[in-house]
């Protein structure tokens, strides 16, 4: 009897697609850079023109890796909200992370002109952006959490989450009203999302949590399988769902939380990889489906973000405009063909 | 019942079952004393609404006790932690399985989940209880289907076969037959019942089928008002128990046939 199917061929298959969808990404942008010029650059060769190695190592590379860690990490916790809250509708941001994040920012960029005058926002930095998403989004979590702990029923927490979502989008409001155009723009062009915008130095701790968070995931991978029988079905089998609920909260928080922070918040990528992966790999197992979906999250942004660049023009769109204008066709597109085959 | 200790799989003393609210509480059924025997197979029976179900939950460990004591193989329930119970004892609910891409052995090899390792890696002996559990439910056709292509009755016995891949004595089953045509019923009871003969198991299940119950259950639990009569099936029909469980002025028992019979007038 065959026990498990064998998934080498498909993996093949995406990771050879990450390598070609990294190239493109790599050399396509406003100056037309040959292909081979920049995959020499990328092995350490100094005789490529300056100007264009600044380019690729300064600015394309950053923006590359930062997409592969955004678009991997975006789509696990998608997987990950999606598995616990047993609701294929669920995101990352079912727990309020991004709305939190989108507060934390709202007041620094918002306040910051309601208080100090429309002229202060300019001297805001990208890092104490990132800092005030951060806390915004650690807080909401936090409170989450909280209230979670003395909630039996999960589902409920997908309902806070929601509401977290809503109570926040209306704080911003009222302080959208009272700002000036300047920042209110400043505080938009924060919510269209951005990978372009991180130095090395910020990558390396983006990089940094975002494997952190993947140690901590390898613990909940086996109940995280049992969890796909249900909550009942899985505590018999020795699962400690309070243990695997937190850790799966924490680790989602702590990957979007971070990748909102440095990228803004991004939308769909979490919602829609999963459901990809799974059409994909054909499998719900999470030792397999993970890294599929890891990949195919960082495939799928990079994408994206090629697109977003308008390749040979000077125009970037923004990229959360990208991921939803393609990305959601293509799922209700995938999902149709597959109804077909019943 | 008089069965010598170290037989007693399950064993009620005195316990009391129903629902705690802040300082309210709402007890459903009160001085339940039941036994389960090794290699038994049981049928607790009782009107809807009675408590069966609150029951199953208590000695599940889904929900807490009220009062008094549960034993599983002589230990306190509460001292066992949730992976030692499901080293003793296995289940069939009545809940949806979430919609998702399992295969009908990744699904069975999921009960070796308190065996394998940090990841779940099914080791040759893990999969020589999956290959016993798929055999001993006669499941070997649909073995790699998606559970969700599978009949109602196809998907029990998966459900029942990973219940077994878990290796424990005692398994229970929250009414396993809802839903199912009667010669799926009768199929899954037959099953249970071999599964006590053949291989040992204790299973005790709660069920509507009062016909299929008296035929083939080795003992009853027979759930009323008052709480709780143990008993072997035949006695129990013999004394009146199962007679006075559901006589109504709809319906009365017929000992010669096993079963209700709908009154004419």
């Amino acid at each position: 009897m065959k026990s498990k199917p064998t998934y080498s061929l498909k993996f093949t298959f995406i990771i050879s697609l990450l390598f070609l969808a990294f190239l493109i990404n790599l050399s396509l942008g406003s100056v037309d850079i040959p292909l081979l010029d920049i995959v020499k650059t990328l092995f350490g060769d100094t005789s490529i023109k300056d100007s264009w190695q600044n380019i690729i190592l300064d600015f394309r590379l950053p923006k590359a890796i930062t997409a592969i860690l955004v678009g991997s990490g975006l789509s696990i916790s998608g997987l990950l909200m999606q598995t616990l809250f047993r609701n294929p509708l669920a995101g990352p941001f079912v727990l309020g992370i991004s709305s939190g994040a989108s507060l934390g920012v709202a007041l620094l960029i918002l306040g910051t002109s309601a208080f100090l005058g429309a002229s202060a926002t300019l001297s805001i930095s990208n890092l104490s952006i990132a800092l005030a998403a951060s806390l915004g989004a650690f807080l909401v979590l936090a409170i989450v959490m909280l209230i979670a702990k003395n909630i039996k029923n999960t589902m409920s927490i997908l309902i806070i989450g929601l509401m977290f979502g809503s109570f926040t989008a209306a704080i911003i409001s009222v302080l959208a009203y009272f700002s000036s155009a300047e920042s209110l723009q400043q505080y938009v062009f924060w919510t269209f999302g951005s990978l372009g915008n991180l130095a090395w130095n910020e990558i390396t701790i983006l990089f940094t949590l975002t494997f952190l968070s993947l140690l901590l995931l390898l613990s909940i991978i086996k109940p995280l399988n049992s969890l796909l029988l249900g909550e009942n079905y899985a505590v018999s089998l020795g699962v400690n769902l309070k243990k695997t609920r937190n850790l799966t909260m924490i680790i989602t928080g702590l990957l979007t939380g971070v990748i909102t922070a440095f990228s803004g918040p991004i939308a769909f990528i979490g919602l829609a990889v999963p459901h990809l992966a799974k059409l994909l790999i054909n499998t719900s197992d999470h030792r397999i489906i993970v890294p599929a979906v890891a990949i195919i999250g960082a495939i799928v942004m990079l994408f994206s973000d090629t697109i977003a660049q308008l390749p040979t023009s000077e125009y970037t769109l923004p990229i959360n405009a990208v991921t939803s204008l393609f990305g959601a066709p293509m799922v209700i597109w995938l999902l149709i063909r597959k109804r077909k085959t019943y | 019942m008089k069965e010598n200790a170290t037989n007693i799989i399950l064993k009620t003393n005195d316990l009391n079952i129903g629902y705690q609210h802040k300082k309210q509480v709402f007890c459903v059924a009160s001085h339940l004393n039941a036994s389960l025997a090794r290699g038994k197979f049981v049928c607790l029976l009782g009107k809807n609404g009675i408590g069966k179900s609150t029951l199953l939950r208590t000695l599940t460990k889904v929900q807490p006790k009220l009062g008094g004591q549960i034993q599983i193989d002589n230990k306190e329930l509460e001292t066992l932690s949730t992976i030692e119970l499901a080293k003793k004892m296995s289940l069939v609910l009545t809940e949806k399985i979430p919609e998702n891409n399992l295969t009908v052995y990744e699904l069975i090899a999921l009960g070796r989940q308190p065996y394998t390792n940090w990841i779940g890696t099914l080791s040759d002996e893990d999969k020589k209880y999956v290959d016993l559990a798929i055999q001993q439910t006669h499941i070997e056709g649909i073995a790699n289907k998606k559970y969700t292509e599978l009949s109602d009755g196809q998907l029990q016995k998966v459900m029942i076969s990973r219940a077994l891949a878990q290796n424990t004595t005692l398994i229970i089953l929250d009414e396993p037959t809802a839903h199912l045509d009667i010669q799926n019923k009768v199929e899954i009871y037959k099953l249970l019942k071999t599964l006590c003969e053949n291989y040992q198991k204790t299973i005790l299940i709660s069920s509507h089928e009062i016909h299929l119950a008296l035929q083939l259950a080795d003992q009853l639990w027979l759930m009323n008002e008052k709480g709780i009569i143990t008993g072997n099936t035949k006695s129990l029909i013999e004394d009146g128990s199962v007679s006075n469980l559901f006589a109504s002025n709809l319906v009365t028992f017929d000992a010669n046939s096993k079963q209700f019979v709908i009154n004419t007038n």
